[in-house]
């Protein structure tokens, strides 16, 4: 049943990627992209990754969804033909791909007991999450108590794309209307 | 937006909901799925929701632009703020069972829920203020 499940959904992940590609309208791409990571995420909740599908769906679906169509309220809706010959990037993609497959060919199993992620450190926080910090829900004592330096630097991350964007977008508008806004306050 | 009134009454009775489910999802990451990203992205989807409505300049005057470029180092300030705080207890960087001098566990407890609320404000601020950024270039 699982696989069956598991199988399906891959099915349609595959699916609105080859539509993605296919669609030259960019609104459509945009949506397409909401669904991709709508499916992405019910797949994470297939393998019991609760808290990474819950994430997928927020940022994925949601927020990144929405700032992509304020992107495209500032440019056109409709991808401009391509001006060079297709044939070189599709060839890189497929190596990439073939590059790809190759790799997960040394992966471990899935769920297997012997992974590595199963016998060296991931056992270890299970063991002592609930004595050392009583927090039920292993991921969050992971991420915040004992990998607490990582999630610091992510937060870091988060804040210096949000400055990015400000000194990238915010500084320009300012120049541009600069007898308005800028000229009242000064 | 003078007409969609099924999507402004639609909207209105969701966003209480949704900044509740954020809350919840807040508050409840010790004990099932969620945290602090997931809570902020949530807030912040709810204001990107009232915006798509209600239009930009009536979300700014809920919450000013200003008020989220301070939001957005205050939560990073009080994430290593906890460390620094855990350091002069005596403790390592962000070492939680300093927080509570009787029972290490509680001071656990302390510690992820601070850094989680500061984890929160950084990422719904964030998202709200670049959602601001791109929507108001469009005008």
């Amino acid at each position: 049943m699982e696989f069956l499940i598991n199988l399906i959904l891959l099915l349609f992940l595959s699916a609105v990627t080859v539509a993605i590609i296919g669609v030259r309208n960019l609104f459509a791409v945009v949506v397409l992209g909401g669904a991709y990571s709508f499916l992405m995420a019910t797949l994470l909740i297939a393998m019991d990754a609760v808290d990474v599908g819950m994430t997928e769906a927020a940022v994925g679906a949601g927020v990144s969804t929405v700032l992509l169509l304020s992107a495209l309220h500032l440019t056109k809706t409709d991808e401009s033909p391509a001006r060079h010959s297709n044939v070189l990037p599709i060839a890189l993609s497929v190596l990439t791909g073939l590059i790809l497959v190759y790799g997960t060919w040394d992966l471990p199993r899935y769920g297997d007991s012997e992974n590595p992620m199963n016998t060296y450190v991931g056992a270890e926080y299970l063991e002592r999450s609930i004595p050392e910090t009583t927090v039920p829900n292993v991921v969050t004592s992971v991420l915040a108590s004992y990998r607490g330096y990582d999630t610091l630097g992510e937060t870091v991350v988060i804040f210096t794309a949000g400055i990015g964007v400000l000194m990238l977008l915010k500084g320009r508008r300012r120049r541009e209307d600069e007898d308005g806004e800028e000229g009242r306050r000064s | 937006m003078r007409g969609h009134l099924i999507l402004r009454v639609v909207s209105k009775l969701l966003i209480p909901f949704l900044l509740l489910f954020a809350l919840y999802v807040q508050f409840h990451g010790d004990f099932g799925p969620g945290g602090g990203f997931q809570a902020g992205v949530i807030v912040a989807a709810a204001f990107v929701l009232y915006a798509l409505i209600f239009g930009l300049r009536a979300t700014q005057k809920i919450i000013p632009p200003a008020l989220l470029e301070v939001a957005v180092p205050l939560g990073v300030l009080i994430y290593a703020g906890v460390g620094v705080l855990t350091w002069s207890l005596g403790g390592n960087f962000l070492d939680y069972g300093m927080l509570d001098s009787h029972d290490p566990s509680h001071g656990q407890h302390l510690g992820i829920l601070l850094v989680e609320a500061g984890v929160l404000m950084t990422v719904s601020s964030t998202m709200l203020l670049i959602f601001y950024t791109f929507a108001g270039r469009g005008r």
